[in-house]
């Protein structure tokens, strides 16, 4: 389903006027009553679309959607790429990889990602870092945290590990041992399933489609 | 017109006010130190790490202020309800018992974040230590509690207006709102391994609370005020209500769209989202104007010197806090680069310092004169204007720092460095983005200070003696 956002915008605004001067014929622009049955309107009607959008928009962002990848995505390779007609990048979705040694079934995929969903919560990583762009601002950004090059570049190296999602648990276990900037991360005593965990909600993550956040991410071509 | 008992005699509700006063202001003081914390550990990144690290100070800086703003508002509806309705509040006792549960339970909360900090990932975590989602923090047993305090609290004001058996055009804003209000927090309560749908209704909350209702509730609070300050008229009053509630609600709801940009969710929400977002300034530019001419009318004098200032303080703070610095990174093309910089902590400290704390001081001022002089016709002190003067310099000056640091990061990190881990150390090592952090620090310093200043002249004024007293009352 297309909705264009003028035709909302406008249809919105006229319908709010349209209907506030016509409960409040008979009254003056300057009187209480035109703008009680303004405020009334303007509630209803702004609540009413929301409440249409977000049924929308909860289907658009369903797991498994075009916007918001399954689970199972973590099975596979994951980059950008520019979309030169949509003028932004877009997550691509390549071929079946596995992930830590393996191929995650749906279940399995998905009892992994939410374990590493309540990992995130209970660790508190909004309150340093920003996901999807909200959050605390004393950490780098998580949205594409997986495809970013410093763990194939660096982190690789540091701990030794022959896998990135190896190096990225590792690291997170103990971001102490493994410095990279004057700020350091604490270590949070991640467990090696909850390390795993998240690093496979970061895998998903880095695959939905932010309408380009952030833009050129890495120097994307 | 309003009904006020006769003059040195309060209303229960209004004792009960004073208690939420005194609460918000200590955990005003939290705050504030809680943010000092986490401002100097940009500065010393060893400083308390592992013991007290970042994400526990700054939860406890954003947690302490959800929950001030919150009882401020509370203990203004519990001051100006029984004025404006000509009664006592019902089912007071139970109010007094929903003000120690929650202070009970705010307590619990902050002792677990000290302590506890962090939990195993589980759902045990994320009902008894913290949901560790910016914001609402607080652990699902608190959020429940929360729910069932403004239960309590939506009970008292309908069960008024019901036993008094009138309705004023406020109250009837007021009602409208705090159903919203605990409507919507509810939402924030879900847990789902979905980031997306996280977010979206995360926003549900963050949004629509702080732009939203807590607006709406703040306005209904600030028109009781406004009605007792200069004794504006309650049909204009009112109708500036109306038009609030019209232009907020119609903006701010769909305004919503502009966290809706990069969540994933569909490309309609950069239209919608930037549309009516850059229209939510428009009623704070009325709430200027209006301030404008009532303090022209009255030449700048009052009853109550500070609460008028800081009602004015309130509708600037507003405009320039909510409206400028939101409306200068509200649009897509330019919230690519800067959604997610120290823009977004530059305009939240303007803003909420602008539209609520102010909000919430002009309520406290205004109680203070009553519970202490309600005979003197002018309430006044000296230290009240350092307090103002140093409060509002110090709060720019911390915003102006952090959008320095924060247009850095656009740059570096966000334009030119194509937004990796080492693109966000660049920026964070940018002379202006560290000069930045500096000031802010500075400036953190100097709010401490007026806060503390603040608090001394609430403490104190009106209670010096009695000749003092004559002698400012007798300027006029």
């Amino acid at each position: 389903m297309e909705i264009g956002w003028i035709e909302t915008t406008i249809g919105a605004l006229f319908a709010t006027v349209i209907l506030t001067l016509w409960l409040s014929r008979g009254s003056g622009w300057l009187e209480p009553r035109f703008w009680r049955n303004a405020a009334v309107v303007s509630s209803l009607i702004m609540t009413g679309i929301l409440v249409y959008l977000t049924i929308d928009s909860l289907n658009q962002i369903r797991e498994g959607s075009a916007r918001v990848p399954a689970y199972t995505v973590i099975n596979r390779t994951i980059g950008l790429k520019r979309d030169y007609e949509k003028r932004r990048d877009i997550p691509v979705v390549g071929e079946e990889v596995g992930f830590f040694g393996k191929v995650w079934s749906e279940a399995e995929a998905y009892a992994l990602v939410n374990k590493g969903k309540m990992t995130l919560q209970s660790r508190n990583c909004m309150d340093c870092h920003t996901l999807l762009g909200n959050g605390a601002y004393f950490a780098p950004d998580l949205t594409r945290a997986w495809l970013d090059p410093k763990w194939e570049t660096m982190v690789k190296g540091m701990t030794g590990k022959a896998t990135k999602e190896e190096a990225m648990a590792e690291w997170l276990q103990h971001p102490d041992r493994y410095p990279t900037f004057v700020r350091r991360m604490p270590n949070l005593g991640l467990t090696d399933e909850e390390a795993m965990a998240l690093v496979a909600f970061l895998k998903w993550m880095s695959a939905i489609d932010t309408n380009g956040f952030p833009d050129r991410f890495a120097g994307v071509q | 017109m309003t009904q006020a008992l006769p003059q040195g005699r309060l209303y229960e509700s209004q004792k009960l006010a004073l208690w939420y006063f005194w609460v918000a202001l200590a955990l005003f003081g939290a705050q504030i130190l809680f943010g000092l914390l986490a401002a100097w550990q940009y500065l010393d990144p060893n400083f308390l790490h592992g013991k007290l690290n970042f994400m526990t100070n700054r939860m406890l800086h954003i947690n302490a202020m959800v929950v001030w703003l919150l009882l401020g508002f509370m203990g203004g509806v519990y001051w100006f309800l029984p004025l404006e309705l000509g009664r006592e509040v019902v089912g007071i006792r139970l109010a007094r018992f929903a003000f120690f549960t929650l202070i009970a339970a705010v307590g619990i909360v902050v002792l677990v974040y000290l302590l506890v900090q962090y939990g195993p990932g589980n759902a045990f975590t994320l009902w008894f230590i913290t949901e560790g989602r910016e914001y609402i923090e607080a652990p699902r047993w608190a959020d429940i509690g929360i729910v069932a305090v403004m239960a309590i609290f939506l009970y008292n004001v309908v069960a008024t207006a019901l036993k008094a058996q009138r309705i004023t055009g406020v109250v009837a804003v007021l009602m409208f709102d705090l159903v919203a209000l605990a409507g919507l927090y509810t939402a924030g309560m879900h847990y789902t391994p979905n980031i997306s749908m996280d977010q979206y209704f995360w926003w549900w909350v963050v949004h629509l609370w702080v732009e939203a209702t807590w607006e709406v509730l703040v306005g209904s609070i600030m028109a009781m005020a406004l009605m007792h300050l200069l004794g504006t008229p309650r049909r204009i009053v009112e109708t500036w209500l109306y038009l609030e509630v019209a232009l907020v609600f119609g903006t701010g709801i769909l305004g919503l769209g502009h966290h809706y940009f990069w969540i994933g969710t569909p490309e309609y929400w950069l239209g919608l989202g930037g549309f009516f977002s850059a229209l939510e300034p428009i009623p704070l530019v009325a709430m200027v104007v209006h301030a404008v001419y009532d303090a022209g009318v009255h030449r700048m004098q009052t009853v109550n010197q500070p609460a008028l200032f800081w009602a004015i303080a309130q509708a600037f703070g507003n405009f320039i806090g909510a409206g400028v610095w939101g409306f200068m990174q509200t649009l897509p093309q330019i919230n690519l680069y800067s959604h997610g910089t120290q823009l977004a902590p530059a305009h939240g400290h303007l803003a909420f310092f602008g539209a609520y704390v102010t909000a919430i001081l002009t309520v406290i001022y205004m109680a203070l004169h009553q519970v202490r002089r309600p005979e003197l016709p002018r309430f006044d002190s000296k230290l009240w204007k350092w307090a103002f003067l140093l409060m509002v310099v110090s709060i720019f000056g911390m915003s102006a720092a952090m959008t320095i640091a924060g247009f850095t990061q656009t740059m570096v990190e966000r334009a030119i460095g194509g937004s990796t881990w080492q693109a966000y150390i660049d920026a964070q090592q940018h002379p202006w983005f560290q000069n930045g952090m500096v000031w802010r620090f500075v400036f953190g310093v100097f709010f401490l200070v007026s806060y503390l200043v603040l608090l001394w002249d609430v403490l104190t004024i009106g209670r010096g003696e009695a000749r003092m007293a004559k002698e400012v009352g007798a300027h006029d």
